[in-house]
């Protein structure tokens, strides 16, 4: 009964956003304030109902109602209770259904928090959030559907694929989906921009707090995603350039550049077509990538089920939005009045910098991800683009870009002087130069890593340097713990973002250069020396869990000093349903950021195969990217940014330079 | 500078930036990419020994050979021409007899495909793409026997 009513509901909120999709924009139109209005109550009923959908699904998760299709396909008594609930979204039907329970989140967020918003605005904002709700909930109702029944309901389910009961795939789905849909935002923020052919700074103050929420959630579900596949597939990897993992880079890298370019249209009033275009492309990335892997075109743990119907569909979405988006593009971009000049050197000009490296990059990621499809498409030819592609194409466009970073946000607005910001950054240049030098030395005289530590020193010295120049840290020490207090949030999170970027650099830099890798297979008593540590292997032990058995390989690690030994224990799982095998690895952290990693593979006579890493600094990685998300939370805290509430005085401050343009 | 230098300045340098990305693109296309063969096209003598490609097919019944430490061999087939692999490191979890595998590295002028990495699927239901066409075209598929599902 309960699971009925969840399909019913789902259907009353394909309703709802039916009328949604029509009547504030017909409102907006013909000026009647009561059409436009109803917008807001409308997306808040959408939610409510796909929330007790979702509710529906879970509850039939949690008591293992084994006469639905969904919970028999991908649950078991025994599984523990939390990958019972994440399995909910660990299938196609249901992370759909979680994809459209967000898009209506954030619908009806919208409509709250944009009671201020200009009216017409706001009803057409909301009227194009629904198109895409329209889409999805048919996609979810008509392919996906997941609330079928059994007639003749089985006693026991099939179970989830065991790489996926983890708690790192319970929250990567979920985070992930945030970032995508949350760039729908900024999507329906820009098509109903053109509907109304009227943009102005304001737009940006309001786009912008949405696209670096979304910014923040993707981050944080790539981070997620990588450091999953890090720990439960055993090859001891961060980022294969593997066709799913480039579908969540190919929106994050355009979110980033919509970010930046954002700036300057809400600050000088500038870039307005190109950032409406960055909205729409990184909507369209979002629903590319949801495509990608949601269609079965590619395989990989991603596609739960191929079925040509589902990807018909999705590819039907996809050109219905990406190409009405640019059709409308197209007929309006030239409406919209275009911003003030800048010289070459100026801040605008260092975020167009950012925007034109950070768009290439994109287009490299694409072509790589999609030729490979396109020539099978065209001449049947199955070539593989790997990690050597992307080093060769999306590593040098980056490295300008890195360079150019630190020096971003000294430049003035409108001119810059580079003479003045290279005497602010000379120290900090010295700085670099000489860590590259003491890299070189110390490690072996390899050049390309002693050139990364060096770059990300300047990335992380270069962001630090803009606060201390900003609050006179050196030059009047003084007042300096007021100036910082006193300084906007988003100048904080601007310097954390890109501190961020450079601890990142930093680990990447370290662990592709100077990890250790050892393949050997170990016999019950046997030592290996690999680093500094000493690692012996004790002995094999049988253990069991929920719904898996294990073997269990006792190491005892000892790091050459007088620390007590670790042990480490790492096994090989079978999972009883599936009768299918994966490897838990035991990872051990060293000095705050470096990892001993331990993988076993098969058992060879008395003794296992397995694979030893020793990777320096690994951490860094993920340090990085959550500092980079940290930095996009405190500038979402900024007051001049928060959701519709502009002082009055600030407001007046950013017409005037606008004005006198 | 006047409106027009500043424009064009712009328009310079983002033709550049275009140009430097199509130019990196274009060379890697060319040089960084693996085709993928199956044993046909090795047996047939299409591929120039030395040049890296991915090989794929099924594990071919009976014919996993463990060495020295971790190497290990095997032959890939399609049911038609098998190819012997040899491989030194740890096989993937779903690594089996008579399932789908892919394998990347280099044949060598005696026949051999030396695979520095071996993939196999993500889970007990899934065959690589190109694996599943392969065995289409060599006839040697078999759609997977009807899966013990209630009826709706």
């Amino acid at each position: 009964m309960i699971v009925e009513v969840g399909h019913f509901a789902l259907v009353l909120a394909l309703a709802l956003a039916l009328v949604q999709s029509v009547v504030p924009i017909w409102g907006a139109v013909r000026g009647d304030a009561r059409a436009m209005a109803l917008a807001g109550p409308i997306s808040g009923g959408q939610f409510l109902f796909v929330a007790i959908s979702f509710a529906a699904l879970t509850w039939a998760h949690v008591v293992s109602d084994f006469s639905v299709v969904n919970v028999f396909e991908n649950s078991h008594s025994t599984k523990p209770m939390i990958y019972k609930i994440s399995g909910v979204w660990g299938n196609h039907e249901g992370s759909m259904l979680l994809w459209v329970a967000i898009l209506a989140l954030f619908g009806a967020l919208v409509a709250w928090f944009g009671r201020n918003l200009p009216r017409t605005l706001r009803a057409n904002v909301l009227g194009v959030q629904a198109w895409v709700a329209v889409a999805f909930y048919l996609f979810v109702l008509l392919t996906s559907n997941p609330f079928a029944r059994f007639a003749e309901p089985p006693m026991e389910g099939r179970d989830l694929n065991p790489l996926l009961q983890d708690f790192g795939l319970a929250v990567h789905p979920p985070l992930l989906y945030l970032g995508y849909v949350g760039f729908s935002i900024a999507f329906s923020f820009a098509a109903a921009a053109l509907i109304e052919g009227r943009i102005d700074a304001a737009w940006a103050r309001w786009v912008r707090p949405w696209t670096l929420a979304a910014w923040v959630f993707l981050t944080l579900g790539i981070a997620m995603g990588s450091y999953w596949a890090y720990y439960e597939l055993g090859w001891g990897g961060w980022w294969f350039w593997d066709p799913v993992e480039n579908a969540s880079l190919l929106p994050w890298l355009a979110g980033t550049a919509l970010l930046h370019s954002a700036i300057v249209m809400e600050k000088r009033d500038g870039l307005k077509i190109w950032t409406i275009l960055l909205a729409i492309l990184a909507f369209s990335l979002s629903l590319l990538g949801t495509f990608l892997v949601r269609s079965g075109v590619l395989t990989s743990v991603h596609a739960f089920a191929t079925d040509p119907a589902r990807g018909v569909f999705i590819l039907g979405i996809l050109m219905l939005f990406v190409g009405g988006s640019l059709t409308l593009f197209a007929a309006r971009a030239a409406t919209l009045t275009k911003g003030g000049l800048f010289a070459p050197i100026s801040r605008e000009g260092s975020l167009v910098f950012n925007n034109l490296f950070l768009t290439a990059a994109t287009a490299t990621v694409f072509i790589g991800t999609l030729y490979p499809l396109a020539l099978e498409a065209v001449t049947g030819g199955k070539i593989s683009v790997g990690a050597p592609f992307f080093d060769m194409t999306f590593g040098p466009l980056m490295v300008p870009l890195l360079i150019a970073l630190p020096v971003g946000p000294f430049l003035a607005w409108k001119r810059g002087d580079i003479a003045a910001v290279a005497q602010r950054l000379a120290v900090v240049l010295v700085l670099s130069i000489a860590a590259t030098l003491v890299t070189w030395a110390i490690r072996g005289h390899a050049v390309l890593p002693a050139l990364g530590v060096g770059l990300a020193t300047w990335l992380m010295l270069g962001s630090l340097a803009e606060i201390a120049f900003r609050i006179k840290l050196f030059s009047q020490p003084a007042g300096a713990l007021r100036r910082a207090v006193g300084l906007p949030r988003s100048a904080w999170g601007t310097m954390l973002g890109h501190f961020g970027v450079g601890v990142m650099l930093l680990g990447i830099v370290a662990e592709s250069a100077w990890k250790i890798e050892q393949v050997l297979v170990m016999k019950p008593g046997d030592h290996v020396r690999i680093e500094r540590f000493d690692v012996a292997f004790e002995r094999s032990v049988p253990n069991s869990g929920p719904n898996w058995d294990e073997v269990i390989a006792r190491f005892r690690v000892s790091d050459g000093t007088s620390n007590p030994p670790v042990i480490m224990e790492p096994s090989k799982r079978s999972y009883r349903t599936r009768s299918m095998p994966t490897t838990e690895t035991a990872i051990e952290t060293w000095g705050l950021f470096s990892q001993l990693y331990l993988a076993i593979g098969e058992a060879q006579g008395d003794g296992v195969a397995m694979r030893i890493y020793w990777k320096p600094l690994v951490l860094l990685i993920w340090i990085g990217t959550l500092i980079m998300s940290i930095g996009g939370v405190v500038s979402l805290t900024d007051r001049r940014l928060r959701v519709g509430a502009p002082t009055p005085r600030k407001a007046a401050a950013m017409a005037l330079p606008a004005a006198a343009e | 500078m006047t409106r027009k230098q500043k424009r064009l300045t712009l328009i310079g340098f983002a033709g550049l930036v275009l140009a430097v990305a199509v130019g990196l693109v274009l060379f890697a296309l060319n040089d960084r990419i693996t085709f993928f063969t199956s044993p046909t096209d090795l047996a047939q003598g299409k591929v120039k020994p030395g040049t890296r490609l991915r090989l794929g097919g099924l594990v071919e019944d009976g014919s996993i050979k463990r060495g020295d430490g971790t190497v290990v061999r095997f032959r890939v087939t399609d049911g038609v021409n098998a190819v012997p692999v040899t491989y030194t490191g740890i096989l993937p979890d779903l690594f089996r007899e008579g399932q789908g595998t892919v394998a990347e590295g280099m044949i060598g002028a005696d026949g051999e495909f030396k695979a520095d990495t071996v993939l196999a699927k993500h889970d007990e239901n899934y065959m690589p793409k190109e694996v599943a066409d392969a065995l289409k075209q060599s006839g040697h598929w078999q759609e997977e026997a009807a899966k013990a599902t209630p009826k709706k």
